[in-house]
């Protein structure tokens, strides 16, 4: 043990480069164009072959013959890859129910084989040539038609505690229904891309898009029969990823190397937006039916809900997205008598996958949707409703990990409560709806609780590897990727600090499987949690190895010695040499200066067969207000107000962690408010189409879903212990924040008419789902509520 | 081919791109500038979305300003075939900096965490930039003298004759200069406050000199390629001999539509003819009884020139697409295209517009209301084009348009309503709604306008004609709306008039 190393890992020393609001690591290369993606990169190679699926067109079907030869007649297409090229495992993933190359269509757009052309004009033109027979099978639509059906896949949890019926017995109102809503498309701009290539020396090379450069690696492996160390990926950067790039760029990184392996050129994979959205998998939708019992003061005392995520055609990540959905549907509310059940439908869609949040908000919702829609029959506001429930100090999840830090959650709510001036504006509010016919406004709060760490314990590990050259210059690798979220640049923080170094000595390279070996997906917001801890673990290696040396330099012991703003010094002197000094005395005494980071996650356990544990390093708490004002005469809004108050611990950089809660709130907002994915429910020969499949009718928010005034604070004196630096995970948890969008948007329908009746809103709550609660609303539908 | 095109057709065609002159003489009709840019190693132009929805591929073109001098426009790259651009000045984020020093565009959006993945910035920045640009955009401080409320910070402070608000900055900055561009990362409040931040421009800013010089000419020109000919005809009798030569020629405008099918459904022509620079097509001229609006005069410029003359289309303008679109649309293409849910159409219906149509046989005039015939079908013969539109003055004193659609900027409609009428002696007179979105093709909605026509000015006249409303057209279920809800809300649309209008 040495003093670097028996630091505690929430400990930030003076003059620290984590915590200052730095701009993204790239921001100069992003607003210059010089910002390179995956799929820039082609133009830099010569004979580059282009790829282009071969979709079939038709919901599901048993494919009987592919016949490509008039593909091959097309002048520039060079060949056609089918499953009979594989010469190992026909599997984009890793569970065996996902081929590369199908003989089955499974949705409708499901590719079987792909063309490689000199141009992207070829392989499209030989792709349209390419004749494939097929005989139709039955389809399953939907949640629902498998629900009927009983068309599941993968496990089916039950998560419980208590006793049920107890529950409903002390119960004084019980309320039953039934909630579901569609996907949610990632359209993260830079659709999925990858181009490969057999590099100088034989082995294969992949630059792909992806968040997860170990998988994208093994599944390349298994499918060309090679090992993984004869594979190497990198992924320079994302275009956003948002989860969309955790599971579904493996196939396609798969097929740009089966074509490299077999042409000796390098083959680019880009799929188009069209492509993108037909193909590739988005936030699972969900069907619920639930119960609930509330007693006379508004507490819970029992809810029994079954969840079935809509899988698509395959497993993917449905089985983790189903558990986290599970392990979030308390949110931030005791239920004493809980019983949660979870199943996958197995429907011909895309394989639906991850995507910020993780089935959380999946979960969550059921429960804030119940609490929106009951507290007017409960004779409570919404909030005074959401506030009686909230965890108390030493009460455990329904998976029976207890609530650390739940004390900050009415913390948190009440300071949100005085900060955005609530009861004040409640009032103006009700005052301006009293005067106004035809546009109302709507106000709500609403809390977030979430868990941080992959719910399967194995994968909460990182790792980094930190170089030190002999003229004093830092390189350092990690695991994670840089989708936009800012990893790098707080990974670059991180260095800094560790070494005692200014911010911008440090260099950064890009993620590569060859660097840093077996690391996990850059997903369930631990990216700067793993890769940090392990980053700062490299760093304090090598100042073990230093501070010896330094100590030689200055006659100081080692343990005394620090490092900082670039000078080494020892504690008591007044001496200090430079960083530069050192690295070459410690060259010159031949001292390794490399060295790999690791860092484990403590504490975790889980088991999944009991669907029970401890699967959470810790909980991000968060709460926003939001105003609206609403249209009757089109259920058209617009978002006045948001105040958020969030836990980012002790924030590693400002900018970039504001960053990530307004855009996870506002495209948590277009979740709930405005991104609807249809689907061709016909009985047409277009059934299954995804009638969506473009930004001309998928509408994702846009400028004018900004909220007009937007405020977001960081809660204070928030270190978190055991993390590094103190910090807190941010991708995910705001996402969930936009619920009090949501949530205004009922209050303000129910305005348009008697506000102590229940109000029943779509989701997403697009203008005409708002449109129809207020027609409820003003013609005094009965609310369809038990 | 004409004797000018023949000449025309033997000179090497140029883009300027970032101060640079690249050759295109050897493309095809249907390349489009974002894949001849990237295929040029100008990669920081991007497809997010290949349908000018998400503006990755925004770039910068030099348009005549209407002065003489020359607009540094924002446009989609996506959708402008590159032949188009022949001669014509363009830059792209990798030609804004000044060799190290970023543009005050770049600087604001980096410093203030404009960008977090990056792959929308490079179009964020263009479209930026054209606002930067913008001749007619002032600031606070210029306006009132105040120089309190210059910075977002102190947006809320600002006092109110500044009028700004969050969609308009103290430094003049209007946000729909935006509204084309999509972000999916940072929420946008980051973007906003670059823009909110930016200064006046340095009079020595080299597009800002730039500006002061007339925008290139046009030059008439053919290329030849094997999957498609272009052709930019020197004139309008020139243009109407190579439509009447190639009944499949596309008419090109701005290619905010014509664009997309080559994007997206990979189609070709043999031949297409650039109508966007013909003289003929770009006027904007005001008769006795009538305005007349070239057919080829993009929607901004139409917006910049009629400063709000005609109430009507000054509402429809902000809500028509997005500012990216707005810089290339026009009329002639937004009614050619023959869309049932265009924008256009059902304002044009309310004000009673008529359409000029030009062939080699001359011209003849035919009233919108007479010119769709069916789904994308209409009256026009094949050699004709739409070479103006024309609305009878003085127009109606009361009127309004409604887009019912998902989001407020760039969006479809599900429904467009449009509505105009007299109201004299609290007796209402020459009523015509136009709506959108309810048939095969845009319609007026007749049996409304006569539940309305001559009819007292009351809330139960109204409420009378939004019962009749709720039956127009035969609406459709589709991914934008349910049939109910587009009867319900062309229904409101009656109701919504009646209570925002006062006679």
């Amino acid at each position: 043990m040495n003093y670097y190393s028996k630091r505690p890992l929430a400990d930030i020393p003076q003059s620290a480069a984590v915590g200052s609001r730095v701009p993204h690591e790239s921001a100069v290369q992003h607003v210059t164009g010089t910002a390179r993606f995956t799929d820039d990169l082609h133009s830099r190679h010569t004979d580059v072959l282009h790829a282009w699926p071969i979709q079939v067109f038709v919901v599901h079907a048993k494919v009987d013959a592919i016949d490509t030869t008039a593909a091959l007649e097309v002048p520039g297409v060079v060949r056609v890859l089918t499953a009979a090229d594989v010469p190992g495992v026909n599997d984009a993933g890793t569970k065996g129910d996902e081929p590369l190359f199908n003989d089955h269509v499974r949705y409708y757009g499901h590719s079987v084989a792909w063309v490689l052309g000199d141009s992207v004009e070829a392989a499209r033109r030989g792709a349209e040539a390419v004749k494939v027979d097929y005989t139709e099978l039955p389809a399953i639509l939907n949640a629902k038609q498998a629900i009927a059906a009983q068309s599941f896949q993968g496990f089916q949890p039950v998560m419980a505690r208590g006793d049920l019926s107890d529950g409903f017995d002390q119960a004084d109102h019980v309320f039953s229904g039934e909630f579901e809503f569609g996907e949610q498309e990632h359209f993260y701009l830079e659709t999925h891309a990858a181009l490969a290539m057999v590099d100088e020396s034989g082995q294969l090379f992949i630059q792909s898009s992806t968040q997860h450069p170990s998988e994208t690696q093994e599944i390349v492996a298994h499918v060309l029969e090679l090992s993984s160390s004869q594979v190497t990926v990198q992924c320079l950067r994302m275009g956003g990823g948002f989860g969309g790039k955790e599971w579904q760029p493996h196939g396609l990184a798969a097929v740009a190397a089966l074509g490299a392996t077999l042409t000796g050129r390098p083959v680019r994979v880009r799929l188009n937006r069209t492509q993108d959205m037909t193909m590739t998998g988005k936030r699972h939708g969900f069907h619920s039916t639930w119960k609930v019992g509330f007693s006379n003061d508004g507490r819970i005392t029992a809810l029994d809900t079954t969840l079935t995520a809509d899988g698509g055609f395959c497993l993917d990540l449905s089985e983790p997205v189903l558990s986290r959905a599970l392990c979030h549907v308390d949110n931030a509310y005791w239920v004493p008598n809980i019983r949660v059940a979870g199943r996958i439908a197995k429907t011909n869609k895309t394989s639906q996958t991850a995507f910020r949040g993780f089935g959380g908000p999946q979960g969550m919702i059921v429960l804030e949707d119940i609490l929106g829609r009951v507290a007017p029959q409960l004779g409570l506001t919404p909030e005074e409703l959401r506030q009686r429930n909230f965890y108390v100090p030493g009460q455990r999840t329904p998976y029976g990990q207890v609530v650390e830090q739940s004390e900050r959650m009415p913390q948190i709510w009440d300071q949100l409560m005085t900060s955005s001036e609530f009861g004040a504006r409640r009032a103006e509010i009700d005052a301006f709806n009293q005067g106004s016919e035809h546009v109302k406004r709507g106000l709500a709060i609403t809390p977030v609780k979430f868990g941080i760490s992959f719910n399967l314990t194995a994968f909460n590990q990182g790792g980094a590897l930190v170089l030190i050259y002999k003229d004093g210059s830092v390189l350092i690798n990690h695991g994670g990727t840089e989708m936009g979220q800012g990893l790098h640049t707080k990974m670059l923080q991180v260095a800094a600090t560790a070494l005692g170094l200014p911010y911008d000595r440090v260099r950064l390279a890009p993620t590569r499987t060859d660097k840093v070996p077996n690391t996990s997906a850059t997903a369930a917001s631990t990216g700067s949690d793993l890769n940090g801890a392990a980053v700062k673990n490299a760093c304090e290696i090598l100042l073990a190895r230093i501070a010896p040396v330094a100590a030689g330099l200055l006659g100081v012991a080692a343990d005394d010695i620090r490092f900082a703003d670039g000078k080494v010094s020892g504690l008591g002197s007044d001496k200090s040499v430079s960083w530069e000094e050192v690295i070459k005395a410690a060259y010159f005494q031949r001292i390794s200066l490399s060295s790999t980071g690791f860092y484990r996650a403590d504490g975790l356990h889980w088991d999944l067969a009991k669907f029970e544990g401890s699967p959470f390093k810790y909980f991000v708490y968060s709460a926003a207000v939001s105003e609206v004002e609403v249209s009757g005469f089109t259920g058209a809004y617009t978002t006045r107000r948001v105040d958020i108050l969030h836990d980012a611990g002790n924030s590693m950089s400002p900018l970039i962690d504001i960053g990530q809660i307004e855009g996870g709130f506002v495209q948590g907002a277009g979740w709930l408010t405005l991104e609807e994915i249809v689907w061709d429910s016909s009985d047409k020969e277009s059934k299954g189409r995804l009638a969506t499949q473009g930004a001309s009718t998928y509408k994702l928010p846009s400028f004018s879903e900004m909220p007009a005034d937007f405020r977001v604070k960081l809660f204070e004196h928030a270190t978190e212990p055991g993390v590094v630096y103190g910090s807190k995970a941010v991708g995910e948890p705001p996402l969930m924040l936009a619920f009090s969008v949501r949530e205004a948007l009922r209050d303000a329908a129910g305005a348009f008419g008697d506000l102590a009746k229940s109000v029943i809103l779509k989701s997403p709550a697009t203008p005409e789902a708002v449109f129809w609660a207020i027609e409820r609303a003003r013609t005094n539908t009965p609310a369809e509520i038990g | 081919m004409t004797d000018t095109a023949a000449k025309a057709s033997t000179r090497k065609l140029t883009v300027r791109v970032n101060e640079q002159d690249l050759d295109v003489s050897g493309v095809a009709g249907h390349t489009t500038t974002l894949n001849f840019l990237r295929d040029s190693g100008l990669t920081g132009v991007k497809e997010g979305c290949a349908e000018g929805e998400c503006g990755a591929c925004a770039v910068l073109v030099s348009r005549p300003d209407g002065n003489g001098g020359t607009q540094w426009t924002s446009v989609n790259s996506c959708l402008i075939p590159v032949a188009a651009l022949s001669d014509q000045e363009v830059y792209t984020s990798e030609g804004l900096a000044d060799g190290d020093k970023l543009h005050p565009v770049q600087h604001e959006m980096a410093m203030r965490g404009g960008s977090q993945c990056g792959y929308c910035t490079p179009g964020f920045v263009a479209s930026m930039a054209a606002e930067y640009y913008r001749p007619q955009r002032r600031s606070c401080a210029d306006i009132c003298g105040s120089q309190s409320c210059g910075s977002p910070e102190n947006l809320e402070n600002s006092p109110a004759q500044c009028a700004t608000d969050h969609e308009l900055g103290a430094n003049g900055f209007d946000l729909h200069a935006l509204s084309g561009n999509l972000c999916r990362c940072t929420g946008y409040r980051p973007i906003r406050d670059a823009a909110y931040a930016l200064g006046e421009v340095p009079t020595d800013d080299r597009m800002a000199k730039r500006r002061g010089q007339p925008a290139p000419t046009a030059a008439p020109f053919q290329l030849q390629h094997a999957e498609g000919d272009f052709v930019r005809p020197a004139s309008l009798s020139d243009a109407l001999d190579h439509l009447a030569g190639e009944p499949e020629a596309v008419l090109l405008a701005g290619g905010t539509d014509w664009g997309v099918e080559l994007a997206i459904k990979h189609s070709t022509a043999p031949l297409t003819i650039a109508l966007d620079q013909l003289d003929e097509l770009r006027t904007l001229t005001q008769a006795d009884d009538y305005l007349e609006i070239g057919a080829s005069l993009t929607l901004s410029e139409i917006e910049h020139r009629l400063e709000g003359d005609i109430p009507l289309l000054a509402e429809l303008f902000p809500q028509f697409a997005s500012r990216l679109i707005r810089n290339g649309a026009t009329f002639g293409g937004n009614i050619a295209t023959g869309s049932p849910i265009g924008d256009g159409a059902p304002v044009l219906l309310a004000l009673d517009a008529s359409l000029v149509l030009a062939s080699q046989g001359g011209e003849r005039v035919v009233p919108l209301s007479e010119y769709f015939t069916g789904y994308r079908a209409s009256v026009r013969e094949a050699d004709e084009l739409i070479r103006a539109i024309r609305i009878p003055t003085p127009v109606a004193p009361h009127a309004r348009f409604y887009k019912i659609a998902k989001r407020r900027f760039d969006d479809i409609s599900s429904v467009a309503v449009a509505i105009s009428m007299q109201v004299s002696d609290g007796q209402i007179r020459d009523v015509r709604i136009g709506v959108g979105g309810v048939a095969a093709t845009p319609i007026r909605a007749t049996d409304a306008e006569s539940a309305l026509e001559g009819k007292e000015w009351s809330h139960e006249t109204f409420a009378a004609a939004a019962q009749v409303m709720s039956e127009v057209g035969t609406p459709l279920d589709d991914h934008r709306a349910s049939a109910a809800y587009r009867s319900a809300t062309a229904a409101q649309s009656i109701l919504r008039f009646f209570a925002e209008v006062t006679p």
